[in-house]
């Protein structure tokens, strides 16, 4: 089961400093709204009264003098809120950017009309590995994410870790992040980015580290030889018709660079960027009609005669 | 006077009804080629009389939404590698120009994209759906301005090499032969 994202759930450094900020803000400025309410009620309460009373000529030199005082303290609160704001946002900004992250992990991370590709970087290429709509991350360590955008602009907000940071073509953003408490984030896209932006979703699991290597270890590799006819059958398939056009699955000949990659397909929780449960009936229903779950993704709908298909998610289940 | 304005006012309203058709986007119908595909000959010579070739039209010509597609497509599927960026040409043939080797219409292009051709030209059938071939069909077409320029796509997502496909000329499709064509390619 996938958690809502929560932006008053903090579960890393980066996350807790905006919360910490944005509960500053709320209560100073709940504070400050009381404030200017109950002297408004003062003010209309005192003018009823004044207004019995027959007018007064000017106002006497001690009447001034009270106004100005109070008129003086008034505008020192003012800035001395604001003031504490300012500094407050200032340091923020500070803490934010001053995470540590010298043994940080590099990801390099891509928005797509509508779905997100991870680079998993390494300073060693062979063990660079690339996965879609889903990220693992290990607890305790930063993370630096590389935005990039192939289209249009995109937003990454994974509200439980971090802020907002704009993805725009032709331009790298990095955003800093590290996740506290394990668990499943889930995020998505926060600019407007055409017909299915809705659905332009990502989870963020934070895994222990030693859950966290034995992941990596495993998407390194690339698709294992099926193990039977039928999923050497769906390889196929998959490699002679459209899917190998548009998707990886590394280990085999099916290279397409447009589309998430599928070499781990069946490990994920999700399809169509969290638009479904990953099950082998989402699975193929997805194929034979993705314009009806998503429609105007690029993923086109196919026909394929009932062996084909049978064959085609049976070689997927073996994906993992 | 008032029938004056009434036929003032259907026809604005003929073409704002007209011009929302050219960004209709419909993802659930896709074309099918077998039809446009069916009469068409590699040859001119025929048993009997001639017969004119096949004339299909591509529907999706007619739609910005489709145009815009084929050009995203005519870069994934790496069509630019060899028919250069806004079809300007290098291994293969250029696009933009007024010379056909394998005939300019729909259905032409549909099957040489779908059969492939000697000298190079992969086959893709069984690569590509029915609609995305058609979307490239279209594009394809318009590169050399055989498309309506209200329809025709605008810019690129890279650097602009050539204007767009918008303000191409129509240019009158010239039949060549592979041979004469590979002297211009």
């Amino acid at each position: 089961m996938i958690p809502a994202q929560d932006v008053l759930a903090p579960a890393g450094p980066q996350a807790a400093q905006i919360h910490a900020l944005w509960q500053l803000m709320l209560w100073m400025c709940t504070a400050v709204f009381a404030l200017v309410v109950a002297a408004a009620w003062i003010a209309v309460l005192r003018r009823r009264r004044d207004v019995l009373e027959p007018l007064q000529g000017a106002d006497t030199p001690a009447q001034s003098r009270r106004v100005a005082r109070i008129i003086g303290i008034a505008v020192a609160l003012s800035a001395l809120g604001l003031a504490v704001l300012i500094v407050a946002s200032i340091g923020t900004d500070r803490a934010l950017a001053g995470l540590p992250h010298d043994d940080a992990l590099h990801i390099e991370l891509t928005g797509h009309q509508w779905w997100w590709e991870a680079t998993y970087d390494s300073v060693d290429p062979s063990k660079m590995f690339t996965t879609a709509n889903e990220l693992h991350i290990p607890v305790g360590r930063a993370v630096i994410f590389t935005l990039k955008a192939d289209d249009v602009i995109h937003s990454l907000w994974v509200p439980n870790l971090h802020g907002k940071k704009d993805l725009v073509p032709g331009r790298t953003a990095t955003h800093l992040i590290r996740a506290d408490t394990p668990g499943i984030y889930r995020g998505q896209c926060a600019e407007f980015c055409g017909y299915q932006h809705a659905w332009m979703s990502l989870l963020v699991i934070a895994d222990p580290p030693d859950q966290y290597a034995a992941w990596e270890a495993r998407q390194r590799q690339p698709a294992g030889e099926p193990p039977d006819a039928q999923a050497v059958r769906g390889r196929d398939v998959f490699e002679r018709g459209t899917c190998a056009i548009c998707h990886t699955v590394e280990g085999t000949r099916a290279q397409g660079k447009h589309a998430p990659d599928l070499t781990h397909l069946a490990s994920r929780m999700t399809i169509g960027a969290v638009a479904l449960d990953n099950t082998p009936a989402n699975r193929a229903a997805w194929i034979v009609d993705p314009q009806r779950f998503k429609p105007g993704v690029n993923m086109p709908a196919h026909n394929l005669p009932a062996e084909e298909l049978g064959a085609l998610l049976h070689y997927l289940e073996t994906l993992r | 006077m008032i029938l004056d304005r009434a036929i003032v006012l259907f026809v604005l309203v003929a073409i704002g009804v007209a011009g929302c058709e050219r960004e209709r986007r419909d993802f659930q119908t896709p074309p099918s080629g077998a039809q446009a595909t069916r009469s068409l000959r590699m040859t001119d010579i025929t048993p009997g009389a001639p017969e004119p070739t096949s004339s299909a039209r591509n529907p999706l010509e007619e739609n910005a939404f489709a145009l815009a597609q084929g050009k995203r497509l005519f870069h994934w599927y790496n069509c630019n590698a060899c028919h250069g960026d806004g079809g300007g040409g290098s291994m293969g043939p250029a696009l933009m120009d007024d010379v056909w080797i394998y005939g300019s219409e729909p259905a032409n292009v549909f099957a040489t994209i779908v059969q492939g051709r000697p000298n190079g030209m992969p086959s893709f059938g069984g690569r590509i759906p029915d609609k995305e071939l058609w979307q490239l069909v279209a594009y394809v077409r318009s590169l050399s301005g055989q498309v309506e320029k209200t329809t025709a796509t605008g810019r690129d997502d890279s650097i602009m090499v050539k204007p767009g496909e918008n303000r191409m000329d129509p240019q009158k499709p010239v039949q060549a032969t592979p041979s004469s064509a590979s002297e211009h390619p």
